[in-house]
């Protein structure tokens, strides 16, 4: 392993680490936490990508020759605003799930949907089977 | 004024949705919204215009000429799918108030509108911008807003379909980024045509296959490719009716252009299918998705639920068509794109109309629709013979060109496929149409009114045009081929 790619490693390993939160969790809000540390290394991919060995913070000043990219880390101004923005939406959701379910485990989400799904179609079996 | 046109068109409804925040009054808010949706649809036939006669506009964003600041770039093929998002946000969005009575409160309605212009904003800055970054964050404007709008939903479970589509979506946004981040690294560009033209130098490398790699599984999850599918059915069947209607017209299409964009102008076809076989992967997961989803879609029992299956097996034949990497099949696909977009909200607007009246879409409640809303039920019919691919419908029209590009590129068997996945059309659509027309009413049935032709009118405007792109193809099939002819061959004019 190059000593040098060390912050792709890091990147990677936060990575599949978010994504597997993601899957494997029930429990939304864990599901969240998954989704921003997906999303972060992300972030820290263009943060590490933009810097460069010896360079300093692009400001024009005597003595100073090699500069860091500054573009990526702008660009990455605007990931993290649409991070913040997915998270409130998402964390409003969870609220709102949490208030109509009483619960925030998905797995009993599903089970009460199920259950309603299949109370429904009894019910229509008894009540409104075709008369004809 | 006139040559400020591609950013007006994405300025008016993001600083109408404000306006619509603040007015709070239903009708008024209607009132603004309406506005903005026709203006952006007057400025696209007006861009469309332009680009036929003069070529490809490039607007500077502040002045600051690309590559280094950000460009919006019409050319033939995003203007197409411009002009097609404008109308059906127009159409859908002209039949809203009496539908969105029936499913959110009215002092809710302020906001649906709102979150609906600033997804229609997110759409037409994915399509217009030609900076790869932006793409991004126009991307994720809009899926913000869809899940507002889909977790506006009647019942408890659009809440939950509104988190699935969350999670999935930021998911296959961030793969966009980092694929983006990639590209970035390797040309040290942000504009698209540049990267183009930096990667064609470049050739291939581990980078630039793994940039393709992710960036095609992000695309995927936002275009709900199988069997990336996951979130889409069930965001389709519980988000309000309307909703439903625009974002099976609008969200998935310009994701299908995003890959487009992203394959054709930034890979090009030399690096994406001959040195990375990108066609390897695409046709098969494409035919899958024709027939998992077609045959899925013929044992559901919720009419709204079959056709968001069936819309998952009509991406596939859009998929299809970019996959054979040919003039004819990429104007297919593209074809595809437009008549699918004008189908499905047909149908989705029928749908709505019946949601309006009796206030459910499962098959069984629908037993005797035919004589009880004769229109709404015709107008079902013949939005479905286009789906299926009937002669004079739309549908016939984008089918026939897949099929010629199949064999014009010697995959006869996927031919076959196309026309065996369209008899698989015919079953599902025909257990609606047997329900309605065939089955007598429940006993205990109320007396139904037509729906009201505020909601008629957009539907069968819609249905109209499924029939007149069927018959007459010079706008879609003379612009598509135009346009797959500049992507495919890369001659700029």
């Amino acid at each position: 392993m190059d000593v040098g790619l060390y912050n792709y490693w890091a990147v990677i390993v936060l990575m599949m680490t978010g994504l597997y939160v993601v899957i494997s969790r029930s429990n939304l809000i864990k599901k969240l936490i998954g989704l921003n540390v997906f999303q972060v290394s992300v972030i820290m991919f263009y943060i590490s990508i933009g810097k460069v060995k010896g360079g300093t913070a692009p400001i024009l000043e005597e003595g100073f020759e090699v500069y860091s990219n500054p573009v990526p880390h702008v660009l990455m101004l605007t990931a993290i605003v649409v991070g913040v923005a997915t998270l409130a939406l998402a964390l409003a959701l969870v609220v709102r799930l949490h208030g109509a379910y009483g619960t925030i485990e998905e797995d009993e989400i599903a089970e009460i949907d199920t259950r309603e799904t299949n109370a429904l179609e009894s019910n229509a079996r008894e009540i409104g089977a075709p008369m004809s | 004024m006139i040559e400020h046109l591609p950013i007006l068109q994405i300025l008016v409804p993001m600083l109408t949705a404000p306006l619509c925040v603040l007015s709070r009054r239903p009708l008024v808010s209607w009132g603004l919204a309406l506005t903005a949706t026709w203006f952006a649809l007057a400025t696209s036939i007006q861009l469309l215009i332009r680009v036929l006669a003069e070529g490809t506009q490039s607007y500077e964003l502040g002045g600051w000429p690309p590559p280094w600041g950000i460009e919006l770039r019409i050319d033939l093929v995003n203007v197409f799918v411009l002009l097609i998002v404008t109308a059906i946000s127009s159409v859908v969005l002209t039949a809203a108030p009496r539908s969105l009575e029936k499913e959110i409160s009215s002092d809710r309605h302020y906001l649906f509108y709102a979150a609906y212009l600033l997804c229609m904003t997110g759409l037409l800055g994915m399509t217009a911008t030609g900076d790869a970054f932006n793409v991004f964050v126009f991307l994720e404007i809009s899926s913000l807003s869809s899940y507002i709008l889909i977790s506006l939903g009647p019942t408890r479970r659009a809440l939950h379909s509104a988190f699935q589509y969350l999670v999935m979506g930021t998911l296959g946004g961030t793969f966009v980024l980092l694929g983006v981040g990639m590209l970035y690294m390797v040309t040290g560009t942000l504009n698209i045509v540049d990267m183009g033209a930096r990667l064609g130098d470049l050739g291939p490398n581990r980078t630039v296959l793994v940039a393709l790699a992710v960036i095609v599984v992000g695309t995927s999850i936002k275009m709900a490719l199988f069997p990336l599918h996951a979130w889409l059915p069930n965001a389709y069947t519980y988000a309000p009716a309307l909703v439903t209607a625009f974002l099976a017209a609008t969200a998935t299409k310009v994701a299908y252009y995003m890959l487009v964009k992203f394959v054709f102008r930034v890979f090009g076809v030399e690096l994406a299918f001959t040195a990375l076989r990108l066609d390897a992967v695409l046709m098969p997961v494409a035919i899958l998705a024709m027939f998992i989803a077609s045959t899925v879609a013929i044992y559901q029992s919720d009419v709204k639920r079959i056709l968001a299956y069936s819309s998952l097996a009509q991406i596939g034949y859009m998929v299809l068509g970019l996959s054979l990497a040919s003039v004819t099949g990429l104007t297919g696909g593209i074809v595809h794109l437009f008549n699918h977009a004008i189908m499905k909200s047909a149908l989705f607007l029928a749908l709505a109309c019946v949601v309006l009246r009796i206030g459910s879409t499962q098959l069984n409640d629908m037993r005797g629709l035919g004589r009880r809303m004769p229109l709404t039920a015709a107008a079902f019919v013949g939005a479905g013979l286009g789906l299926i691919g009937v002669p004079m419908t739309a549908g016939f029209v984008s089918k026939w060109f897949l099929v010629l590009a199949a064999l014009e590129s010697g995959y006869w068997p996927v031919a076959v496929l196309i026309l065996l996945s369209s008899l698989l059309a015919v079953i599902y659509i025909w257990r609606v149409i047997e329900v309605m027309y065939f089955q007598p009413p429940p006993d205990d049935a109320a007396k139904l009114t037509e729906a009201p032709w505020s909601m008629l009118g957009p539907t069968w405007v819609l249905v109209g045009a499924t029939f007149y792109f069927g018959i007459s193809t010079s706008l879609t099939v003379g612009v598509a081929s135009q346009a797959a002819d500049l992507l495919v061959n890369g001659a700029a004019p």
